[in-house]
């Protein structure tokens, strides 16, 4: 009898976590539906700890609910094009304008109104009307001032090619900010030149590293001197520190490629008027100030103004292109691919 | 190998039902009950949903698939995995059969806390672990600044080969230990008494008796590492090794291509059955359960002697490195965050999240292994290894091929269920599934079908017999395989990102958020709440199978 119960016992937690589990499952299943009405789902390819402030600013202002997904965009694009006509979204937020190109491409993106688009140059937006750019990011050379001066960096990146320069470079081929950037010379300086240039630098023995962060830590760190990265990495890993951190950004006098974060409206979404809320919201002077004041971003509003920490955006001389072009990812991968970068 | 050991294996009048002689019936294996067949059937289409949706996306391009395996770089890719799979499994059976041996059979001092301790690796996510690796290890890292007064200016690299060995093998040693410390709880001690009065000394009759019985073990074991390596992402990214998974993530992630992506994840598929198949050489036909008549004698530990200070000193060497950098640097991202930030309430919540949908999945896992092991194991025939094989494939594939295969058919076919607590279970279980089945099985095979049949002549009924002597017996590998399905569901980032209900945070999406952003303050207070929370339930967990045996 005594074994019998013993026996009985064992099986306790077993059964205890089975009880919790069939409990648990049920409240998701009866109370976390997505409730359409007056609600709006955002898959957002930009993180959790930059965006939500605003989302619960919105929710506040408007009333209106937001259910919001946070993963990496180029996922995020690949399960909205998994999922077809079935796609809960109403919104895709994106971290670059290469994925959302393609979802243009794709035909999956609504067109947005003109006078949403009118907020923001030219230059940052869908010719097609698919898509806006919210916030921008500049493409910089990340350096240590005690290993380096300013006067010492070269006038632009073909520079970092010469021979002075071996091992002390890095770059993050993998990421989606380099690949951006490297499509961006493509479409502007041409597919031989980008070629010659980056089989230059691999050449030069510039330094892989998985993606940006690790790079500005490497800097800091002296384990290189100069890391190819996007201007507000620097300003953000500072928030984290409690002493001060070395590394600075310098801004090259051209072709400085600006990507941007931009919000589009998924096709099959049930919940238009409310999406083109949203958007008008994040580029409303409310959100439009949050990226100045707190992810040290470009503000695209025209209204909008720029942290005093970063250089003014209209002296940035950006490169004469459509940034949808940017889409043209798989080109640049098959080039990263064949000079072994990738 | 030691067939010359007569103490070794069982010498029985009765045939052992074999491949070759599969027609032969043994007169008293039962032929499998309809719900047994069907149960693991389910079981096994579930594990080939991935396939079926990658065939899918392949068929979609047609010759074009030529194309893309025939790039050079493709190949060379392939070839690099290969070759770290291999490195990384043998240096994790190593691992972890010694440890396995010495917190479970020899009177290591402080063993409790060394089986705690020296599993826990397993729990560390990938991009913590290899983070922490390279922070430690690094250009200008802690060692480096600790050794520069000595002189040393410069370490060997960690990038590349030698830091994705290292970094994998810390982190997936614990299968094998796990897997090999329940076959050696269920291991008959008889055999080693009569081994020792036939004159073994002890190191002997560890390689003649003990190391062949644990034979499934290790192999079981060795499969998940070797599975894990051929599908990690987060570990080669961070420390820059070319991988192969690193060119499925490209198809996905840079060129949104979802049907280059599936010809490369096909050929991984590919690789896994050939995997399969040497395991399957490897595990042998041999029975492993006890012959004997009489009660099971108390398991007796090894003494160590003098041999106690290297022990400890390698148990001490593999934790600080597995487990103690990846805390320590943690710790200094928490230290640097300084302690009001109300980040631990924050957390409440998200722990509760991650422990329910990695309690559900373990447990779902379990179950779900259950009919397939029983299945293959004591109905052996083509189409029962088929189907215990099937479990495998989805540990072999990344996280991403797996949850976009549920996002296809999820999304399509089942909307009611997509993006809610249930898909993402189901995700856990295609991709966990092999970590249930390797322990049950390990178990299974060290019970004598002869128990059963006892309980069925007693006139039990094959329910009856399950449930109070099958089950019963297979605690240890039941234990064992909740304990890995949990560990691993606890740190699993892509399909939880994919697939969890909408505004389900887990501990391991906010440490990856928060990574993400160079926010490592924030990732403080959920990376060591997830440690923490493991090592409670691992603590639990081998505390309770202690207490079986």
């Amino acid at each position: 009898m005594k074994k019998k119960l013993t026996h009985v016992a064992s099986y306790i937690p077993l059964l205890l976590l089975l009880l919790v589990g069939i409990v648990l499952t049920g409240r998701f299943l009866l109370m976390e539906r997505v409730d359409t009405r007056n609600a709006i789902t955002i898959y957002s390819g930009r993180s959790e700890d930059l965006i939500q402030p605003l989302i619960d600013r919105f929710t506040e202002e408007t009333g209106i609910r937001v259910y919001i997904r946070y993963g990496q965009t180029a996922e995020m694009a690949a399960t909205i094009l998994e999922e077809g006509r079935n796609s809960p979204a109403d919104i895709f937020f994106a971290q670059d304008a290469g994925a959302l190109g393609a979802l243009s491409r794709a035909g999956r993106l609504a067109p947005l109104p003109e006078d949403l688009l009118e907020e923001v140059e030219p230059r940052f937006r869908s010719p097609k009307h698919h898509w806006i750019g919210v916030s921008g990011r500049a493409r910089v050379a990340a350096y240590n001032p005690h290993r380096i001066s300013p006067e010492q960096l070269p006038e632009d990146l073909s520079g970092f090619c010469a021979p002075e320069w071996q091992g002390r470079v890095g770059w993050a081929p993998a990421n989606g900010s380099f690949q951006a950037f490297v499509t961006a010379l493509r479409v502007t300086q041409g597919e031989e030149a980008t070629r010659t240039w980056l089989a230059c630098m691999q050449a030069n023995g510039t330094r892989a590293y998985a993606k940006n962060t690790p790079i500005i830590a490497a800097v800091e760190a002296g384990e290189i001197d100069v890391g190819l990265v996007n201007h507000y990495y620097i300003h953000a890993m500072q928030q984290g520190r409690q002493t001060t951190m070395h590394v600075r950004n310098h801004y090259f006098a051209s072709d400085v490629l600006v990507n941007v974060a931009g919000a589009s409206i998924i096709d099959t979404s049930g919940n238009k008027d409310l999406a083109e809320q949203f958007v008008r919201y994040l580029l409303a002077a409310d959100a439009q100030r949050y990226f100045t004041d707190h992810t040290y971003e470009y503000p695209l509003a025209a209204h909008a103004e720029t942290n005093p920490a970063l250089p003014p955006l209209r002296t940035l001389q950006t490169p004469d292109m459509d940034l949808s072009e940017l889409d043209d990812l798989e080109g640049t991968l098959r080039l990263l691919q064949d000079l072994g970068i990738l | 190998m030691s067939a010359h050991i007569p103490i070794n294996r069982h010498s029985e009048t009765r045939s052992e039902p074999s491949l070759s002689a599969g027609q032969r019936r043994v007169p008293s294996a039962k032929r499998p009950s309809l719900s047994l067949r069907l149960a693991a059937g389910i079981v096994a289409a579930l594990a080939l949903l991935p396939l079926v949706y990658l065939i899918v996306r392949t068929v979609e391009i047609g010759p074009e698939i030529v194309g893309i395996l025939a790039r050079p770089r493709t190949v060379a890719v392939f070839f690099n995995s290969l070759g770290l799979t291999v490195a990384v499994t043998a240096s994790s059976v190593l691992i972890g059969v010694l440890l396995a041996w010495l917190t479970a059979r020899t009177d290591l001092p402080g063993r409790h806390f060394w089986s705690t301790v020296t599993c826990l690796p397993l729990v560390l996510p990938s991009y913590v672990g290899a983070f922490a690796l390279i922070a430690a290890l690094g250009p200008n890292g802690m060692l480096q600044r600790l050794l520069a007064p000595l002189g040393v200016e410069q370490l060997p690299s960690i990038y590349g080969f030698p830091g994705a060995w290292l970094a994998l093998t810390l982190f997936t040693y614990p299968y094998v230990q796990l897997s090999v410390r329940a076959g050696l709880r269920g291991l008959d001690p008889s055999l080693e008494d009569a081994a020792r009065s036939l004159g073994r000394t002890a190191p002997q009759v560890f390689r003649e008796v003990i190391l062949p019985h644990l034979r499934p073990a290790i192999a079981a074991g060795a499969l998940l590492v070797a599975l894990y390596t051929l599908s990690d992402f987060g570990a080669v990214s961070l420390l820059q090794f070319n991988a192969f998974t690193r060119a499925i993530y490209v198809q996905y992630t840079g060129a949104l291509d979802r049907s280059a992506a599936a010809v490369l994840a096909l050929l991984l598929v590919a690789l896994t059955f050939l995997i399969l198949l040497i395991e399957y050489r490897l595990r042998g036909r041999t029975r492993y359960y006890r012959s004997s008549a009489g009660a099971l004698r108390h398991q007796r530990r090894a003494a160590l002697g003098i041999w106690r200070y290297p022990a400890v000193a390698l148990c001490a060497i593999i934790s600080l490195l597995a487990l103690g950098v990846p805390v320590l640097v943690t710790g200094y991202w928490l230290l640097q965050a300084g302690a009001a930030d109300g980040q631990w309430l924050q957390s409440i919540d998200i722990t509760l999240n991650s422990v329910t949908a990695s309690g559900l999945a373990s447990a779902a896992c379990v179950l779900a292994a259950l009919p397939i092991v029983i299945y293959a194991v004591r109905h052996p025939s083509h189409s029962s290894r088929l189907m215990e094989r099937c479990a495998y494939i989805g540990h072999a594939l990344p996280g991403i091929v797996v949850a976009l295969a549920l996002v296809f058919f999820g999304a399509r076919y089942a909307p009611y269920f997509y993006q809610t607590l249930f898909m993402l279970v189901l995700a856990y279980i295609i991709l966990f599934l092999p970590l249930a089945v390797g322990s049950l099985r390990a178990s299974l095979l060290q019970i004598s079908p002869r128990i059963e049949e006892a309980a069925r002549t007693l006139g039990r009924t094959s329910k009856q017999t399950l449930t109070s002597v099958t089950l019963p017996l297979l605690r240890p590998g039941l234990f064992t395989g909740m304990a890995l399905v949990f560990l691993t569901c606890m740190k699993e980032l892509p399909a939880t990102l994919i697939l969890g209900p909408t505004g389900f945070h887990t501990l391991a999406t906010r440490i990856w958020g928060a990574t993400e952003e160079a926010f490592f303050a924030r990732a403080a207070a959920p990376a060591l709440i997830l440690v923490l929370v493991s090592a409670i339930s691992i603590w639990i967990i081998l505390k309770h199978e202690e207490g079986d045996a």
